[in-house]
């Protein structure tokens, strides 16, 4: 062992570290909708969970070591349930939260000896899309807010980033948002079967703009099999349809038509040529890190 | 988590001023004026609140709201002195929601009886000085599919109550109206028109507790809690139960007499 490391070297060690870690985990996504801001992840358990709700229009979703996430959550709540209180609920916000966290992390990060590995998103859902507010803060503290219209989290997410950014639409539907993030987040299963996924395979989550007072709710069950397939229809009969509707189409950048093409190959969201083509990486250990 | 600090600096005897939804202050007066309340009906509980706030002799307010949702399958009257009583149930309604935050489950009814009746112990010191307030839990069971009522002292003692319950300086004349008109396994809403009739009769006879307005259109806060989750009847609602009481205390200004015996009737 080194006498004396340089605290650059520390630094950049504890942010590889980190992002190695949070390389190897599956993505989320979280879009914003016309319904809502939805959130996707694959998640087979059924009792540990990366999506919760922090306050009445505001959630929480994180990615990396279970344990961490849980601990930071469980202190996002106090603190929202302790300023709802002490002030009014309409004093609890996206901003403020994620603020908070910011510091938490980066006070982690620059005094443990190992960071968090971890990234969160809060998100706030608006009364209207434009009003929508994504923050995305990472195992340093960075915070940032996302305006594209979603983020993904984790795992390979240029790859899944670059398959939204071809075809998200602001205020797209529930169903739409749904077909996208699927097709997105199978980027991730090249090598692997392409069956369609089913709601055991998901964690879903909707803060649900029309609701009042607490609007986050978590799809399961017979609710998200529907949605689900409806939501693989729609893959199917855009596939269909993207021939001949490409054209018409008044698609703002050439790119989206094309991804809505290069889909129609496939029997599933799994089973684009871009995707079989492509060499598989290696799927990371799922033991501890989700 | 810590209740914030309400209390004004040390008081005594006959705090005058001090706004209480039915008596003054003083430790000498009845601490608990107002009148809640709650009767089991089929598949479910009502609450019932008058909304009458007295300061010794005068009318503080008429349109206090005592009856509060708490949670989905919960709700909570109080009793006592309004600032208190107010903050204790706000406090009881975060921690519900909090903890249901944390761990992914509501708590159970009896979870959420016991933490009132910690909060309510937790009151004690500013009790001893009159700033007494005393809740009435009405919940929804959903392992039993039952409604359950729990009453509570001051001290934080905690009784459930089958079939009906009251509190306040009116309760013991709604008691006795509700003992008259209930039956098991009234359907919502003949629950919630006997419930009306026990919070007019309180009214009737205690000065603390305040009679349906009509002119006014402030009507007792009338909830129920079912396996549908809380529902507070809205003023037009409560308004047509008001009117339906008042109608018949037009006929009978005793109301409606229950017969002498069964084979009678």
């Amino acid at each position: 062992m080194p006498f004396y490391v340089s605290p650059e070297q520390v630094m950049r060690d504890k942010a590889d570290y980190a992002r190695k870690t949070l390389a190897r985990i599956r993505s989320g996504v979280v879009i914003t909708c016309d319904a809502g801001i939805l959130f996707v992840a694959p998640n087979p358990s059924r009792a540990l969970r990366k999506f919760s709700e922090l306050y009445d229009r505001i959630a929480f979703a994180a990615v990396g070591r279970y344990n961490e996430f849980e601990t930071l959550r469980k202190a996002g709540v106090r603190y929202a349930d302790m300023t709802g209180f002490q002030y009014d609920r309409r004093d609890v916000t996206a901003r403020g939260l994620a603020d908070w966290y910011a510091q938490l992390l980066g006070t982690l990060f620059t005094d443990s000896n190992k960071p968090y590995e971890v990234e969160i998103v809060v998100a706030e859902v608006g009364a209207t899309a434009d009003a929508d507010q994504i923050y995305r803060i990472i195992f340093d503290g960075s915070v940032g807010e996302e305006h594209g219209g979603f983020v993904v989290m984790g795992g390979q997410a240029d790859r899944v980033s670059d398959v939204l950014k071809a075809s998200y639409r602001p205020g797209m539907s529930l169903t739409d948002a749904m077909t996208l993030t699927i097709s997105a987040l199978s980027v991730q299963n090249e090598g692997t079967n392409a069956e369609p996924v089913t709601g055991g395979q998901l964690e879903v989550a909707l803060l649900d703009r029309s609701r009042s007072h607490r609007t986050f709710r978590r799809l399961s069950g017979p609710r998200l099999d529907a949605l689900l397939a409806e939501a693989q229809a729609g893959s199917a009969t855009a596939t269909a349809a993207a021939q001949p509707a490409a054209g018409a189409d008044a698609e703002p950048t050439p790119s989206s038509s094309a991804a809505e093409q290069d889909g129609s190959g496939g029997s599933g969201p799994a089973g684009s040529p871009e995707a079989d083509g492509s060499a598989g990486s290696p799927e990371g250990d799922q033991g501890e890190d989700q | 988590m810590a209740a914030p600090e309400l209390l004004p600096g040390p008081g005594g005897p006959g705090l005058a001023g001090t706004v209480s939804p039915g008596g003054g202050g003083s430790v000498g007066d009845v601490p608990h004026g107002t009148t809640i309340v709650a009767a089991v009906c089929d598949g479910g509980v009502v609450m019932a609140g008058d909304r009458r706030a007295t300061a010794g002799n005068m009318i503080a307010q008429r349109d206090i709201e005592k009856v509060f949702r708490t949670d989905e399958y919960s709700c909570a009257g109080i009793a006592g002195a309004a600032g208190i009583g107010i903050d204790l149930i706000r406090l009881f309604a975060v921690e519900l929601e909090h903890y249901e935050k944390l761990e992914g489950r509501s708590l159970s009814l009896e979870g959420k009886a016991n933490r009132l009746a910690g909060l309510v112990r937790g009151n004690i010191p500013a009790a001893m000085q009159g700033l007494a307030a005393v809740p009435l839990l009405a919940g929804y069971d959903e392992d039993t599919r039952k409604g359950r009522i729990f009453s509570y002292d001051v001290t934080g003692g905690r009784y459930e109550e089958q079939r009906f319950a009251s509190m306040g300086s009116g309760s013991v004349f709604a008691r006795g109206s509700l003992k008259k008109l209930y039956r098991d396994g009234m359907p919502a809403d003949e629950v919630v028109l006997a419930c009306m009739h026990a919070l007019y009769d309180a009214a009737d006879d205690d000065s603390a507790t305040g009679g349906p307005d009509l002119g006014r259109r402030i009507y007792p806060i009338i909830a129920t809690v079912t396996g549908e989750g809380f529902e507070r009847l809205s003023e037009d609602e409560a308004g047509r139960y008001a009117q339906a009481v008042v109608d018949e205390r037009l006929r009978t200004p005793d109301g409606p007499p229950a017969p002498l015996d069964q084979t009678t009737s």
